[in-house]
């Protein structure tokens, strides 16, 4: 048999609930085929064979928060050649950086009865906060179609197309009503990424920004809207302290709301 | 690896545990060929959920807990919505109740096909994964397959997406369907329920090693219904309780390996049994009747007390689920509205649903301003950790002469037949091996 060539691909897990690397087995019609075109090395949630590095492309799932983990990502990336995060807690630290704006101590002594038996670091921290990352997928989840269109981009050798515009776009696109103009339900719509198709207003709720961040948005401006409309500083703050709220223009606008 | 200490004792490392959700370990200990120790390890980085859920909105809760667990997230939110509309007094009607059973099969369908085939079955027909077994096996890989997409297809439009949908709140949905959206899954579940059936074939006559534990079962139950989100606590050793007295009934420990706390029950210290094996040998006659036919047919005899045929009870509740979709969509009128109104008060309340793995307790405390004070969440796989390990007692003194590798599938194999989902935690098993 001649020796194979397929690229080598590699699955690796830090703190996280496991949904993202799931949107790949999720990827019913083109799994069979993804594992036909790349070597699967590494992906302990679906397979018992294990194949050393180098890999040629590592999907990263899950934020950093032990001291152990710090080391292991090095060392993926040392043995990565294209390191990608997959997901909002690989990307921005994910619901866990709640506990950034808050006394790690005091949580382990609230959820465990021996806190002497739990090591864990203050900060969850998202993957490039540690190693360089190449290409970041958003969402909590991600979109699996996104996965798959930045592994065949790489396969055949070209840049990765993800969309960069806002949800509000999306929601226009698939004909959704606005549902902050129309019934003035609070929406972070406007500063968030598209890559989810605007699920949440076309299910009649406003947006909670689980794909992060815009790269430029208008976090003030919305701000002020929502607070003329009636909502409370408090509420505000924890719109923007959700899935990805550790991202920088969601950690930045919360923060200051929350100071105010 | 293995390597010798100063008083001779051998020390073995293994990394694996893989086709499961979570990072885990074993630690085993031999002195002259006897079994002295085994302990389970757990390795899954704390994320502090009832810590952080301290202060958020009630109506947050469904989202926030759904992350636990990209696997079974519809279960957390079913438990959340459950426990919070228990402390707040509200009752949605019957057609919401539908709908949450259906949202419940869907994930159902997804969960038990993902681990009957991908990650259960490789150990009965010798491969490492289903990705090697389609090679031999494509029919079956192509089922399983199909059977996840409908599962997925049916999370999808009652909740937006089929991991961390957005539809479910408190006091019902943001969301019902459409009527002509649930037909159109009928033609995929009717090819869905025949597949269930040639899986339970397929499953049920697989090589199981004999082993039959006196376990003691525990699930949901229901006068009338086989158990999802309501109603009492029943056990096969007598337990038969509301919710609200299941923190009396059982105990969680938080033991020093380990960063889930593990759940015994809190007179006689002893484990128990919560999965889909322990649903239906407690409520064999609520399964739908095409499911309860097959049960009957299948060759197993119910109860059934062999842990490894766990995958054989999944393939009746998938049975179930698809069976149970159908009904469930053929009776569909859209309500008028999706969701309770209610009134914000102090309360607190609890509730028990049926994970596709097991038994899982939520627990709320919220205030007068809609926050949540105080949260307990107990999850299914957590209250089988130590039964995993006196399971893992009772096999391991037959093979602890066997090679390294063979002790660590023998551990494997077991642990996996309970479908644990450690990330609500990580992906490998350390089996520590010391031989005295």
């Amino acid at each position: 048999m001649p020796p194979d060539t397929r690229p080598k691909l590699a699955v690796f897990k830090f703190s996280s609930c496991d949904g993202c690397q799931l949107a790949l087995l999720n990827l019913e019609d083109e799994l069979l085929s993804l594992a036909g075109e790349v070597e699967i090395a590494y992906f302990l949630e679906a397979r018992s064979r294990i194949l050393p590095g180098p890999y040629d492309v590592a999907l990263v799932e899950g934020s950093i928060t032990t001291a152990e983990d710090v080391e292991r990502i090095k060392a993926v990336r040392k043995d990565s050649k294209f390191l990608v995060t997959i997901g909002a807690c690989a990307t921005a630290g994910g619901i866990q950086a709640l506990r950034n704006w808050q006394d790690v101590t005091e949580f382990t002594r609230a959820v465990y009865a021996t806190p002497a038996y739990i090591h864990t670091l203050e900060q969850s921290t998202p993957i490039s906060s540690h190693v360089a990352v190449d290409f970041e997928v958003n969402g909590c989840p991600i979109n699996k179609m996104q996965v798959l269109e930045v592994l065949t981009a790489l396969l055949v050798g070209r840049a990765p197309h993800l969309p960069g515009d806002s949800v509000c776009m999306e929601c226009k696109r698939r004909g959704t009503v606005c549902v902050m103009v129309a019934r003035g339900l609070p929406c972070l719509g406007p500063l968030t990424q598209t890559g989810c198709g605007a699920i949440c207003p076309a299910y009649n709720r406003g947006c909670y920004g689980c794909f992060g961040p815009l790269e430029a948005p208008n976090s003030d401006s919305l701000s002020a809207q929502l607070l003329r409309d009636g909502m409370q500083r408090g509420d505000l703050v924890r719109l923007f302290r959700g899935f990805t709220g550790f991202a920088e223009a969601f950690r930045s606008a919360g923060d200051k709301w929350d100071k105010l | 690896m293995a390597s010798e200490n100063a008083k001779g004792e051998k020390t073995v490392k293994v990394d694996y545990l893989t086709r499961v959700e979570g990072e885990g370990g074993v630690y085993v200990r031999s002195e002259g060929g006897e079994l002295r120790e085994v302990k389970l390890n757990i390795f899954e980085p704390p994320r502090f959920f009832e810590a952080f859920l301290r202060g958020r909105s009630l109506q947050e809760v469904p989202d926030i807990v759904a992350r636990i667990c990209g696997i079974c997230p519809v279960a957390y939110q079913m438990s959340a919505a459950h426990a919070i509309e228990s402390a707040l007094g509200v009752t949605p009607p019957p057609e919401i109740r539908a709908l949450r059973r259906l949202l419940y099969c869907g994930e159902w369908i997804e969960s038990h096909a993902l681990h009957i085939y991908l990650l259960n079955a490789p150990d009965f027909l010798g491969y490492e994964s289903a990705i090697s077994m389609a090679a031999d096996h494509p029919k079956e890989v192509e089922r399983a397959l199909r059977l996840k997409k409908i599962g997925n297809r049916l999370l999808a439009i009652l909740g937006g997406r089929s991991i961390h949908p957005v539809s479910v709140c408190v006091g019902g949905f943001y969301r019902v369907p459409r009527r002509k959206e649930l037909e159109s899954l009928k033609a995929d579940l009717l090819w869905a329920l025949e597949a269930s059936k040639e899986t339970l074939a397929l499953v049920s006559r697989l090589p199981f090693p004999s082993f039959a534990p006196d376990y003691e079962f525990v699930s949901v139950s229901h006068p009338s219904e086989y158990p999802m989100n309501e109603r009492r606590i029943v056990s096969s050793k007598g337990v038969d309780i509301d919710p609200e007295d299941f923190e009396h009934v059982f105990l969680e420990e938080h033991v020093e390996r380990s960063t889930a706390l593990h759940s015994v029950r809190t007179d006689s210290g002893s484990s128990y049994f919560v999965g889909p094996l322990a649903r239906i040998n407690l409520n064999i006659d609520k399964l739908m009747p095409q499911a309860l036919a097959a049960a009957r047919a299948c060759g197993v005899s119910w109860p059934c007390r062999n842990p490894y045929m766990g995958i054989v009870a999944r393939a009746v509740e998938l049975i179930h689920a698809c069976e149970e979709a159908l009904a469930i969509i053929e009776a569909y009128r859209e309500p008028a509205s999706s969701r309770v109104e209610f009134k914000l008060h102090a309360g607190e309340g609890c509730a028990a649903t049926e994970a596709p793995r097991g038994l899982l307790y939520h627990r709320y405390r919220i205030n007068d301003q809609g926050l949540v004070e105080f949260a307990k969440i107990i999850p299914p796989t957590a209250q089988n950790y130590r039964r995993m390990e006196d399971d893992l007692k009772a096999i391991l003194p037959g093979v602890l002469d066997q090679s390294e590798a063979d002790i660590a599938q023998v551990c494997e194999k077991l642990i996996r037949t309970y479908d644990p989902c450690i990330s609500c935690s990580t992906h490998f098993l350390k089996l520590r091996l010391e031989r005295g």
